[in-house]
């Protein structure tokens, strides 16, 4: 065998297996669809419309679920964002050196944590604490389980991820900005802020990407946000997520038509949770390549060390 | 004519952690005049610029010792503010660092931070900031457009307009045309020729021809210490250390 | 000091004091969701929830000796499936960096890696569970792969990158074939690296729950059958917790606790081998 068809031989059947991933995501998008035919033909648009939700007669629209979802992750947001970002500041441009490594691994903790565990936290520490705050501010209903419990948890959940891309984004952007500022006579907060401007796209992507972790997540929010499908701004009355109703309905979906009700949900979360994935990449990726084409010109101590 | 330096270094010193990268430097910098360090690279007069303005500060472990005396008031003093310090002493650094705003807002930047919200106000300094830095011709009907869409002489010139809009009385400049083509780089020096009328200049630069061009007072550092320093001519005719003439004829560095 | 400026620097210092308490606020949860964890869940924890069954209904007692197996024999297909796509996938795109089809595949990982866990859990559903019409740990084994590809192939692809390029070309000198060069040279070379991010890619999945409604199910029993409906962990914990007797939400509390450890310690694990990776390369 001669070398170049033996190189041939490598590529293709390394490239077999990473056509495979084409494939494994080309083949969710097809099954997703496929088994959502009945669904889709029966309901077309009005699934995505009205907000009847009924197994027994047949009657299906996904409404309150994705008010849910939504909700659920906005509020997830408005609560995750201030906080992530914070720590993101903190560890990249405030804290002592030796600290910044222990308090990344800290906060990186909270993404290694599983879903269920936060879940059972959530049933059983986390409710009950909201259920008093709730009680004490006079809410009704204040049952604890429902939107806040569950936009609480949620933000906890995606605090690391979107701290963590922040943090990835601040420290590509060069020092010479934060120097430009400096300079000019600004305080260490003025500067900071020079430097969140530099990155702004991607600090963006870096919020899009924990929307998209807070879309999809399942079980915690399951656990305690009441599952009850009900479209409604209230914090604290029990609702539904599309997650949620997947994970709670499938295995009792009697007929064809309920799992295809259900599995439509699912193709709506994918489809969802790929834009808002890929918006939040290329955010990301557009402000690190602006990082690079400005010429980092470090302000390497040893480079003025005599020898 | 005021005789008293502006700035007058007395045994400085300056440590990353625990090298210490100047020794004992001790130079009177004069009013209205353009001094330049040079030297070869590692020799420490980045360090020392850097050390006017305090810019140093902000990397962890680098400390000063000594004294460092803007009209007669300590920068390293107990009392001295570190942002009005900077406010006082402009900083164009070795590689343009425009924000990535518009170019009105790049001169603006400092002024705002210093709390100027008049519209009119700021519109004038604008333009006479970046009259004064030689580039309100080239840009004057694009304000608005992005700093980073200049050329990178522009771009240069238009941190040296940013830093002239807050008015410092000192301008320090680390390598400014470094990075530059050679039209450019005239660009540049007949500008620092200009604002030395109005400002006390020092400049860090390692081209020789440069220094001789555009300085009016030179000093020579080397492995941490100031060699020598005097008047242009005399550094680069006839300068009293074997070592510096050495550098100055090109024999080494 | 004027009266703007000492505005300015309150202002400053408002926002500094704001980011460390940002910091405070997110180690809160942390600190309770592990002090619960450890408190419910190690008490909880005794020789009979690892080596006994679950009980009937209303029986106290008992354990979770089929969930522990079921985890196990999940995460194991699921590195079976995993490990070798990712990492030949990995290979190829280290190899082949700059051409189209890989930057294609790359982007086809990010995707693959921001589908939730329970769509990819539908996915293996339809293709694994309804042509059979059974559940089956093959199925949720599948679905835990399927998360894990992604991880592996961006860890693979860049440690691999992290290889000097001088031993691949010493290797192609010596006259070997690029496979022989890949596979001989650079591969071991990358190797601890490659091991760590397949650690990392067991840590997500471990936990995973979501996946497993409806593709592993849950069992009672005990079976190591591939094509069975099989208990785990995190179904386990889920069932338990969300039933109304106290006895199960002890056993919930130790399942969790022993799930966070596993993690715990897939994580440690990975991250002293970075440590030791790094100090190598510096050397």
């Amino acid at each position: 065998m001669t070398r170049s068809s033996d190189d041939r031989s490598f590529r293709i059947g390394t490239g077999a297996f990473a056509a495979l991933v084409l494939l494994i995501v080309a083949g969710i998008a097809f099954e997703l669809t496929r088994q959502s035919t009945l669904s889709i033909a029966k309901f077309g648009l009005k699934f995505w419309t009205t907000k009847v939700w009924d197994p027994v007669s047949g009657d299906f629209g996904a409404l309150p679920f994705i008010w849910g979802t939504l909700y659920s992750s906005v509020l997830a947001l408005l609560v995750a964002t201030p906080i992530a970002l914070g720590i993101a500041i903190f560890i990249s441009e405030l804290s002592p050196r030796m600290l910044r490594q222990p308090l990344a691994y800290l906060t990186e903790l909270l993404a290694a944590i599983p879903s269920i565990v936060y879940g059972l936290w959530g049933i059983f520490v986390l409710v009950p604490i909201v259920r008093k705050v709730e009680i004490a501010m006079g809410a009704k209903p204040a049952l604890g389980v429902g939107m806040l419990a569950a936009a609480l948890i949620l933000a906890v959940m995606v605090i690391p991820f979107t701290s963590s891309v922040a943090r990835e984004i601040l420290k590509n952007v060069p020092a010479t900005q934060r120097e430009a500022a400096y300079a000019l006579g600004a305080t260490r907060w003025e500067a900071i802020k020079v430097a969140i401007g530099f990155g702004r796209t991607g600090i963006i992507g870096a919020v899009m990407l924990g929307f998209g972790r807070a879309l999809g997540e399942t079980m915690a929010v399951t656990m305690v946000i009441g599952n009850s499908p009900q479209i409604s701004a209230s914090l604290f009355k029990p609702q539904y997520t599309m997650a949620a109703v997947i994970a709670n309905e499938f295995t009792e979906a009697a007929d064809e038509l309920y799992l295809h009700a259900l599995i439509e949900i699912g193709l709506l979360l994918f489809i969802i949770t790929v834009g808002v994935n890929l918006l939040s990449r290329l955010l990301i990726w557009s402000t690190k390549r602006r990082a690079q084409t400005i010429v980092v010109i470090p302000v390497i101590v040893a480079e003025e060390v005599p020898a | 004519m005021n005789d008293d330096p502006k700035i007058s270094v007395r045994d400085f010193d300056f440590f990353y952690g625990a090298a210490k990268v100047l020794h004992g430097i001790s130079l009177d910098i004069p009013a209205r005049k353009v001094t330049a360090l040079i030297g070869p690279s590692g020799c420490g007069k980045s360090t020392f610029i850097r050390s006017i303005n305090r810019m140093n500060d902000i990397i962890t472990d680098a400390r000063g010792k000594g004294t460092i005396l803007i009209d007669g008031t300590d920068v390293y003093g107990s009392d001295t503010d570190v942002v009005e310090l900077r406010r006082r002493v402009g900083m164009v650094f070795q590689k343009s660092n425009p924000f990535p705003k518009s170019i009105y807002d790049n001169v603006a930047y400092g002024l705002r931070i210093g709390g100027m919200r008049n519209k009119r106000q700021l519109d004038d300094i604008i333009e006479r900031s970046l009259t004064r830095a030689a580039l309100w011709h080239e840009v004057k009907d694009r304000l608005h457009a992005s700093a980073l869409a200049l050329s990178g002489g522009q771009q240069q010139r238009l941190c040296i307009a940013r830093a002239l809009a807050v008015d410092p009385e000192i301008l320090l400049m680390d390598e400014p045309a470094s990075a530059l083509d050679p039209i450019a780089t005239s660009k540049i020096e007949e500008l620092i020729y200009e604002l030395k009328d109005n400002y006390t200049i020092v400049i860090v630069t390692h081209n020789m021809q440069q220094a001789a061009r555009v300085s009016d007072r030179t000093a020579f550092f080397m492995l941490g210490r100031l060699v020598e320093e005097g008047d242009k001519n005399t550094i680069f005719t006839n300068p009293k250390e074997k070592m510096t003439e050495d550098y100055v004829t090109g024999r080494f560095g | 000091m004027t009266a703007n400026l000492r505005r300015r620097k309150i202002y400053s210092g408002i926002f500094e004091t704001l980011c460390a308490l940002a910091v405070v606020v997110a180690l809160i949860p942390l600190a309770m969701i592990l002090f619960y964890v450890i408190k419910e869940g190690f008490g909880a924890l005794n020789l009979d929830f690892f080596l006994h069954m679950p009980k009937p209904v209303g029986e106290s007692g008992g354990g979770m000796a089929n969930a522990i197996a079921g985890t196990l024999i999940l995460i194991g297909i699921a590195a079976a499936f995993a490990v070798p796509v990712g990492c030949l996938c990995g290979i190829h795109l280290s190899e082949y960096p700059g051409t189209k089809f890989s930057s294609i595949v790359r982007f086809a990982a990010d995707v693959l890696n921001g589908v939730p866990s329970i769509v990819v859990g539908i996915f293996a559903y339809g293709i694994l569970v309804l042509p059979v019409k059974r559940f089956s740990a093959i199925a949720g084994g599948v679905a835990l792969g399927l998360l894990m590809i992604p991880i592996v192939v961006r860890t693979t692809e860049e440690l691999l990158r992290l290889v000097p390029g001088g031993l691949r070309e010493g290797a192609l000198a010596l006259g070997a074939t690029r496979g022989r060069a890949v596979f001989s040279v650079i591969v071991p070379a990358a190797l601890p690296g490659i091991l760590t991010g397949i650690l990392v890619a067991l840590a997500r999945v471990a936990g995973e729950t979501a996946p497993l409604l409806f593709t592993a199910f849950n069992n009672r029993f005990w079976s190591t059958s591939l094509t069975q409906p099989i208990a785990s962990l995190t179904v386990q914990v889920f069932t338990y917790a969300i039933s109304p007797y106290d006895d199960w939400h002890r056993q919930a509390w130790a399942g969790a606790f022993l799930l966070v450890m596993m993690i715990l310690a897939l994580s440690i694990l990975a991250r002293l081998a970075v440590r030791r990776l790094e100090r190598m390369n510096r050397s």
